[in-house]
């Protein structure tokens, strides 16, 4: 995983509460590998109204952009990973809004992407802010946990396990890997504690 | 560990804790991990480390996501190849697979129950936000993604944080008609679609206690709408007869230890929950979604709400949004709105007591739209044929299939067409869940059959007079 440090870049405004990961990606485009690429497959069917916000992801105005800022309860809904892999794969490296879905959000930092929380009323700030909505830059330092639209500075909320991981670009698997002794130890105990626990056959 | 007293949410968390890091990460350990066709990223991902799943006999696999609900020997090649790479997938790694010709085959939170896989006090995981389904039993089970799939297949360990306690109290009795399904979507409406984000939940309560395990595992289900982490409910009386004699449960004194040790579970008198709410489950009526998110609920006897009278701003904008996208006008009758087909099925609302629950209404009568029945699995199908339910569906006019997500989430191909509007058991009236601009209203089995047989939604009660539920 890439570490993530600061990020700066265009920020897409989409002023929408309860974006749930069926909208982020729409169940009949997850029979694809991931190696073909998400990205097009991004908020498709919103996407595809001229006139709906989530058509400014095509305008040339946010051309680039690796921030999203929106509304509450972003990424609601199903476990899918693949809604984070077609944010990850449009380009975007963080997302600001007052509040995610538990597994959104934790998938979110498995593939380097920033869920950053900010109060409500700086996200509705920010969606209005005129730097942002012409495609100004936003600048987004993870180590302080600072937010800058010119002159404006704002600060953002992220679990500080995350933020570590994401600091350092860490994968869980080796780390787990050097507890092996202690997952044969538990696993040892656990046999006599709950004898009844392995699946009895029939 | 100290002698305070503990929920059951603790007490879970304490058994599976393998180590704790200085940040307060917490290694647990998965007793079990469920699969389906979804979950090829995640071998993807063990292939590419060229690692091995560390315990394959901890780990089953089911094909529900994409398994077609009808003639299922002329399947679509893309169809094909999803449940084909879960049969090559789960044969490579040695995984005990339902698949689609087993007779064990059905929706991974309806079969794996009702094989006795779900016991208390096991931590369960799947990559599927409905996980949180196995906590009916008392299981701390909740969905996770793909990388943590992968996490699961070559460790049998997640890391996770401890989460917060909720006690969700729904106390009294519930009146004639109403659900567990009605209990949910009456909490969801109540502290919202991101409500119960960071805790895990307890139901308790006389309501809760008195609801079969059909009704926790649809109460379970929907934990995950409130933004919950997972649900659960103390195992008793009722957990136990359930479980004896299942094929996968523990037999003989094994069980009687089992049910020892199931029993010491239930959260201490003084234990202490980060959040308590308490519902009068006498006031629970028959609920219906008019929105796009399960929190946008009311009672079926209320009116579809006015976004000018909501005062949060971003509450009136996805007001206004839902109703624009629903096809709906501020101040109409719920009752009035009309439906273009229904839907029975989802791990939300597919059991034997559901289908019976839509039998009751149906028996006699005559569905006026099109419709889809799909069983929760090839078991609760075959029973339900026993009990000559199918004859009454298929009376009605209505479709009877076979068992997978189906209509729930569409991948298989059964679809909602474009701005038809949906009466639907299942779990989520998002934009597009049940197709491409599908119009969904979400509500219990038996409100499902009313809205059948009269177009539109529709107050179940009168049509059950004289009948038995
Ligand atoms: S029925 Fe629906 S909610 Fe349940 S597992 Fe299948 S897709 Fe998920």
């Amino acid at each position: 995983m890439t570490p993530l440090t600061l990020v700066e870049s265009r920020a897409i405004p989409l002023p929408l509460a309860n974006v749930d990961t069926d909208q982020l990606i729409p169940a009949r485009f997850m029979k694809r590998p991931r190696s073909e690429g998400y990205g097009p497959f991004l908020l498709h069917d919103l996407r595809a109204e001229p006139a709906s916000e989530a058509a400014r992801l095509d305008h040339p105005t946010f051309a680039g952009a690796q921030i999203l800022i929106t509304r509450r309860n972003f990424g609601s809904g199903s476990s899918r990973e693949a809604a984070v892999y077609a944010l990850a794969d449009f380009g975007f490296r963080c997302i600001l809004a007052p509040s995610f879905g538990d597994i959104f959000a934790s998938n979110a930092v498995k593939n380097g992407v920033l869920p950053a929380i900010i109060a409500e009323a700086d996200a509705e700030a920010l969606l209005n802010n005129e730097t942002v909505r012409s495609g100004g830059a936003v600048h987004i330092d993870l180590a302080q946990q600072i937010i800058r639209v010119g002159n404006h500075t704002i600060g953002f909320e992220i679990e500080p396990v995350w933020k570590t991981q994401l600091l350092n670009g860490w994968d869980d698997i080796d780390m787990t890997r050097s507890y092996s002794g202690a997952i044969a130890d538990f696993v040892a105990r656990d046999a006599q504690a709950r004898p009844w626990a392995a699946p009895s056959r029939r | 560990m100290s002698s305070a007293p503990r929920t059951i949410i603790d007490k879970i968390w304490d058994a599976h804790a393998i180590a704790t890091r200085e940040d307060g990460q917490t290694l647990l350990f998965i007793d079990r991990h469920l699969l389906h066709e979804g979950s090829f990223h995640a071998f993807d991902q063990v292939r590419k480390r060229g690692a091995q799943l560390a315990r394959p006999d901890l780990t089953f696999g089911v094909a529900d996501h994409y398994v077609p609900t009808r003639n299922r020997t002329a399947i679509a090649p893309e169809i094909r190849r999803m449940v084909d790479q879960l049969v090559d997938n789960t044969t490579a790694h040695g995984i005990t697979l339902f698949g689609l010709d087993d007779p064990r085959q059905g929706i991974v939170h309806v079969t794996v129950p009702a094989q006795g896989l779900t016991l208390p006090g096991l931590t369960i995981v799947c990559g599927d936000s409905h996980t949180s389904t196995h906590g009916a039993f008392g299981a701390y089970a909740f969905g996770i993604g793909a990388s943590e799939v992968a996490h699961v297949m070559m460790t049998q360990t997640l890391w996770q944080k401890r989460p917060k306690r909720m006690r969700v109290r729904v106390d009294g009795a519930l009146p004639p008609g109403s659900t567990a399904k009605d209990i949910a979507l009456s909490f969801i409406a109540q502290v919202g679609a991101d409500g119960a984000r960071g805790h895990a939940i307890e139901y308790a309560g006389s309501v809760v206690r008195a609801l079969s395990m059909e009704g926790r595992l649809t109460l379970c289900n929907l934990s995950i709408e409130s933004g919950g982490r997972l649900g659960l409910v103390a195992p008793d009386e009722t957990t136990f007869a359930f479980l004896k004699g299942r094929p996968f449960a523990p037999k003989g004194e094994a069980f009687e230890r089992a049910v020892a040790d199931w029993r010491a579970l239930a959260s201490d008198d003084d234990a202490l929950f980060d959040r308590e709410i308490v519902i009068d489950g006498s006031e629970i009526a028959p609920v219906v979604t008019w929105g796009v998110s399960p929190e946008q609920a009311l009672p079926i006897t209320a009116a579809v709400p006015d976004p000018d009278r909501i005062d949060d701003v971003s509450r009136a904008e996805a007001a206004r949004d839902a109703l624009t996208y629903m096809g709906l006008s501020p101040g109409m009758k719920l009752s009035d709105i009309r439906i273009d087909r229904v839907f029975i099925g989802s791990c939300t609302n597919s059991r034997i007591e559901d289908l019976r629950a839509a039998a009751a209404i149906l028996a006699g009568r005559h569905a006026v739209v099109p419709g889809l029945v799909s069983p929760g699995s090839a078991a609760v199908k075959k029973q339900a044929e026993e009990e000559g339910l199918d004859h009454i569906f298929r009376a009605a006019g209505l479709e009877w299939v076979d068992s997978g997500c189906s209509m729930c989430v569409g991948m298989n191909g059964d679809l909602v067409p474009p701005g038809e509007r949906c009466a639907s058991t299942t779990n989520r009236n998002f934009k597009g869940r049940q197709g491409q601009g599908a119009r969904t209203h979400l509500m219990s089995p038996a409100m499902v059959a009313a809205a059948a047989i009269t177009g539109r939604l529709t107050d179940m009660r009168p049509l059950l007079e004289g009948r038995t539920p």
